[in-house]
């Protein structure tokens, strides 16, 4: 490792790569400048969400699931209630709208998740009830104190074990554990070219299988939130999320709360890393204090933070190249498994950004992708850097040096000949440009020390490409595998102009009969401003998991206006 | 729940405040005192972002009893700055970008400004071991080190 | 919920001791269960400054029950401690931790207990009794009552007692195992060794194959290779987070046999 001291900043600014294609006369780029927060942090001064004091502060505990799947028969809060301190017991029944999903916000996938669980778990740690005391013991004794009859069910923990036909079943809405694409598919695809053919014409069929286990973001500061009753018929929430509007929306569903009942405070957030998105503190931390009258605070303890609080999800890749003898590779092709755990959160976003990444930043000309987002028992996975990218990316580049080695060629060689250049098709169908991977190649060679030949140090991004390499493949091979019935298309990449209808976001999963909408939300939530339409019913035992035919699209949620990058042309 | 009056000295000034018995010294800091400096990363004396120190040697405040500390002297972050002037150790820690997210920074530099209270001299290998108690996931340690080896050896701003 | 009763005597904090109650000591241990929850309810502590004395002779030192893990390392002549009192957690945890509480400490913790059951310590108990080997306290800790003080035999050679503690993150680290290696010489032959091992068992336990291959031989490769092709015998380690019994019993000869080749070189 580089050692600062002795050496200067590891930084060195390349001034002759791409030389006239920029202005080296730069005022902020490469002088150090101090970063605008950090007066704060060295003073001990940045306001976290926890560096604030309030008067009468509450603490909320949550009675959890040991089991990595159970079915709950029963839960007794009546001694929990009674312990020193406890000044409420919530449970699902408390909570507005308990039926959730984070991508709601972008109109993408079906509500899946309780926010408090009432009639089944699906992973270990999974909550059921949230004690609120007069301290963070006395909440953590009476969460110990409230008595739930589990009756435990099969568990899958494996994302191959997950899909097979009898595997149990995680989620009713998705009966085969896996989340359906477009109304359409079970997985999502890509389908550039014809694979099979040229796997077929290629010299050598190279394979490959990786994986990657969970990971675990692990910031120092564990998730949170603190609400209290502001004035102006307003709640105030400080919040440890890196996504402040994620958390707005979600509170506002959740809660059937206008957002503008809702002042959320946050942006200083001590490590994130992607683990602090799921927005499962606000919520329930702004319920408290609706509930009681005075400030709530909800946050993880090192525990938690590490099993409950979700991971990168795990991931299975296959990848098998068909190469030809001079290391073009002229196809590839991808099989993906995302371990979504227990619910989807943004596993099936992750699964669109990862596809439309593939085959990696080479020009190949045939290119298929089936990728899987499959539901385990395991704890449901979110973000982490470099989001549903980097398991892929570390497959690729680990099969691109099998490669290497199978047709004999120095890996940053084979990298620099199969490089996309400026001008070429991507295999999403759009124009490469500003690639830099053939100089970033080659200054790799040139630091560790590795002699390149002649042609492979003359190359460039900017020439070789387009031309022939810069259109789409006169035919590409599809297919209808994976294909299921029962599910209509979400409104996601419609053309613009379509509304949203609710028959669109209805799916009924096959074989299941629809249910009458059950009684509405619990007595003891203030209303919310008058609705637009009537609420979904709160998840009634053993009804499909799903939402009324009357159900509205939107739902007191804040909407963005594009998903994963595509744009209305 | 009978609590306990406390009286010390923190950052050089007498206080005193009531601790729940079971409480620890970090939770007494923040919520009874109002010294919101140190930090809960973990409760269990694994990550260091609650480190202070307790006549003058570093102590883990998520692992003391609050009461434990009457009669004698804490130091925090807090009292690192004097007013507007900061101890050389936060200058450097801005210059050679040594926090990121800031949450583990006041514990490291609690810890590192005991190092040098200590030895005012130490090597690379010295500075490492005076900073293996404080965690940190965002800066991967070198700058943290480099900046406490500028003011070690004297090239911090004053 | 928790109650704290403060004595000013280590005899009166023993009389209040009882079921419901745990002495806090150093505190790394007690507090994490007061924090989650786990603790009992009554937590008995002792004010006394006397009981951070070090008391030493010429073969024997004496540490009272307060003695942390810096004050070891802050006294000179306990330098065959040193790389001992080192591998315990931060600087912070070795400002507050406790040599007599390390005795206590569970799985994966607890590695000075390993070099004091190498080193064949003696725990004073507080009141009536007199000294017992930590072997013994070791196998029965749920019944042992408050330590006054530990009895450390000091090396005859300040080089027959060698230290290694193996673990993932370093310089602070759970241990995956901790060895301590306790070599008395007569003329040249290991008598009476005794060889400890840390998160190998529920307990730091002493590896009766290892000792065996070196008992009456001379430190040199052969007998190191002995000791460490027996180092598993008669030992089933823990599979936890840190590591696998199968990892654990693959590579303890290995360890074993460079702490021992390090201790050979250095005579």
């Amino acid at each position: 490792m580089k050692d600062m001291t002795s050496d200067g900043p590891m930084i060195e600014f390349r001034k002759d790569l791409f030389a006239d294609e920029r202005d080296d006369d730069l005022n902020e780029i490469g002088k150090p400048v101090r970063r605008q927060d950090i007066l704060g942090h060295v003073t001990g001064r940045s306001p976290f969400f926890d560096d604030h004091l309030f008067d009468g502060l509450l603490h909320m505990r949550c009675t959890r699931s040991p089991h990595h799947h159970a079915r709950v028969r029963r839960i007794d809060t009546s001694e929990a209630e009674r312990m020193p301190g406890v000044r409420r017991v919530l449970t699902g029944r408390d909570v507005p709208a308990n039926l959730n999903t984070l991508l709601s916000l972008l109109d993408f996938g079906l509500d899946d998740e309780p926010p408090l669980a009432e009639t089944k778990t699906a992973y270990m740690g999974e909550p059921v009830a949230a004690v609120i005391a007069e301290t963070e013991a006395e909440a953590r004794a009476a969460a110990a104190a409230v008595k739930v009859e589990w009756e435990p069910l099969p568990h899958v923990l494996d994302v191959e074990e997950a899909i097979k036909p009898d595997a149990p079943n995680v989620l009713e809405i998705y009966p085969g554990n896996k989340f359906i694409y477009h109304g359409k598919y079970d997985h999502q695809k890509l389908r550039y070219g014809d694979v099979e053919k040229a796997l077929g014409e290629a010299d050598h069929v190279v394979e490959g299988r990786y994986q990657m286990s969970p990971i675990e973001q692990a910031p120092i500061e564990t998730c949170g939130a603190i609400a209290a009753p502001e004035q102006n018929d307003r709640y105030v929430c400080y919040t440890s999320t890196q996504a402040l509007f994620f958390s707005l929306g979600t509170a506002a569903k959740v809660l059937k709360l206008p957002s503008s009942r809702l002042h959320f405070i946050g942006g200083t957030v001590g490590g994130g890393f992607g683990g602090k998105v799921d927005s499962i503190h606000e919520p329930l931390a702004i319920l408290g204090a609706m509930l009681t009258g005075r400030p709530v605070k909800y946050a993880w303890d090192r525990a938690e933070e590490m099993q409950v609080g979700a991971p990168r999800g795990a991931e299975r890749w296959y990848i098998t190249d068909g190469v030809m003898a001079d290391g073009r590779i002229i196809a590839r092709k991808f099989t993906g498994y995302f371990d979504s755990g227990a619910y989807t959160r943004l596993s099936s976003y992750a699964i669109i950004k990862g596809v439309g990444h593939l085959p990696g930043p080479y020009t190949i000309p045939n290119v298929s992708a089936d990728v899987y987002c499959v539901y385990t028992n395991r704890t449901p996975a979110t973000a982490m850097r470099g989001f549903g990218i980097t398991g892929v990316d570390f497959s690729i580049e680990t099969h691109m040096d099998k490669v290497a080695e199978t047709v004999g060629m120095n890996p940053i060689e084979l990298r620099i000949l199969n490089s996309y250049r400026d001008g070429d098709m991507k295999a999403h169908r759009r124009v490469a440009k500003n690639c830099a991977l053939i100089e970033c190649a080659q200054v790799v060679a040139e630091k560790a020390g590795v002699t390149l030949s002649p042609e492979m140090r003359a190359a460039s991004s900017l020439t070789g490409g387009g031309g022939v390499r810069g259109e789409i493949p006169a035919f590409t091979a599809t297919d209808e595998q994976g294909r299921v019935e029962g599910f209509a298309a979400s409104s996601y990449a419609r053309k613009a102009g379509a509304s949203s209808s609710a028959a669109a976001r209805q799916p009924t999963p096959p074989g299941l009969q629809s249910r009458p909408a059950a009684a509405s939300a619990p007595v003891s939530t203030p209303q919310p401003a008058p609705a637009r339409t009537p609420p979904p019913p709160a998840g009634a035992p053993s009804e499909p998991v799903g939402r009324a035919p009357d159900k509205p699209a939107r739902s007191g949620a804040m909407r963005f206006s594009s998903l994963s990058g595509f744009r209305r042309r | 729940m009978t609590k306990s009056p406390v009286g010390f000295t923190l950052n050089g000034s007498q206080r005193a405040a009531f601790a729940d018995p079971g409480q620890s010294l970090l939770d007494f800091l923040r919520r009874g005192v109002g010294d919101l400096s140190p930090k809960f990363g973990c409760g269990q004396g694994a990550c260091g972002a609650c480190t202070v120190t307790i006549d003058g040697a570093t102590h883990l405040s998520c692992l003391v009893l609050a009461e434990s500390v009457a009669g004698r002297e804490v130091r925090t972050a807090a009292g690192l700055a004097d007013g507007a002037s900061l101890d050389p150790l936060q200058e450097a820690f801005m210059d050679h970008f040594a926090a990121q997210c800031g949450y583990c920074t006041p514990g490291m530099l609690v810890s590192a400004r005991a190092l040098l209270d200590r030895n005012p001299r130490p090597d690379r290998a010295e500075v490492i071991e005076a900073i293996s108690g404080n965690l940190c996931r965002c800066t991967g340690y070198e700058p943290i080190i480099a900046a406490i080896l500028a003011v070690a050896e004297g090239r911090a701003r004053a | 919920m928790t109650i704290v009763e403060t004595y000013a005597t280590l005899a009166e904090a023993a009389r209040a001791m009882g079921r419901d109650a745990a002495y806090f000591g150093g505190g790394t241990l007690v507090m994490r269960a007061v924090n989650e929850g786990a603790a009992p309810p009554r937590l008995v502590r002792v004010t006394d400054p006397g009981l951070r004395e070090i008391r030493g002779s010429a073969d024997t030192v004496t540490l009272c029950t307060a003695v942390t893990m810096a004050d070891v390392l802050a006294h000179r002549d306990l330098d065959f401690l040193h790389p001992v009192a080192r591998a315990i957690g931060g600087p912070q945890i070795r400002n507050m931790a406790t040599i007599a509480g390390n005795i206590f400490a569970e799985h994966p913790y607890g590695d000075f207990a390993v070099a004091l059951l190498a080193l064949g310590a003696r725990v004073v108990p507080v009141g009536q009794g007199g000294p017992i080997p930590v072997e013994e306290v070791l196998r029965a800790r749920d019944r042992t009552g408050l330590i006054a003080a530990i009895e450390v035999p000091r090396p005859r050679d300040r080089r027959d007692f060698g230290f290694l503690k193996v673990s993932r993150v370093k310089p602070k680290g759970v241990s995956v195992l901790a060895i301590a290696a306790n070599l008395p010489r007569e003329a040249g032959r290991i008598r009476g060794a005794r060889i400890a091992f840390g998160a190998m068992g529920p307990t730091p336990l002493r590896a009766s194959g290892a000792e065996r291959a070196l008992e009456g031989a001379s430190l040199d490769a052969t007998s190191i290779g002995r000791a460490a092709a027996s180092a598993a015998e008669g030992l089933d380690p823990p599979t936890d987070p840190i590591a696998s019994a199968w990892y654990r019993k693959e590579v303890c000869g290995i360890h074993l046999k460079r702490l021992l080749s390090r201790m050979e070189a250095g005579r």
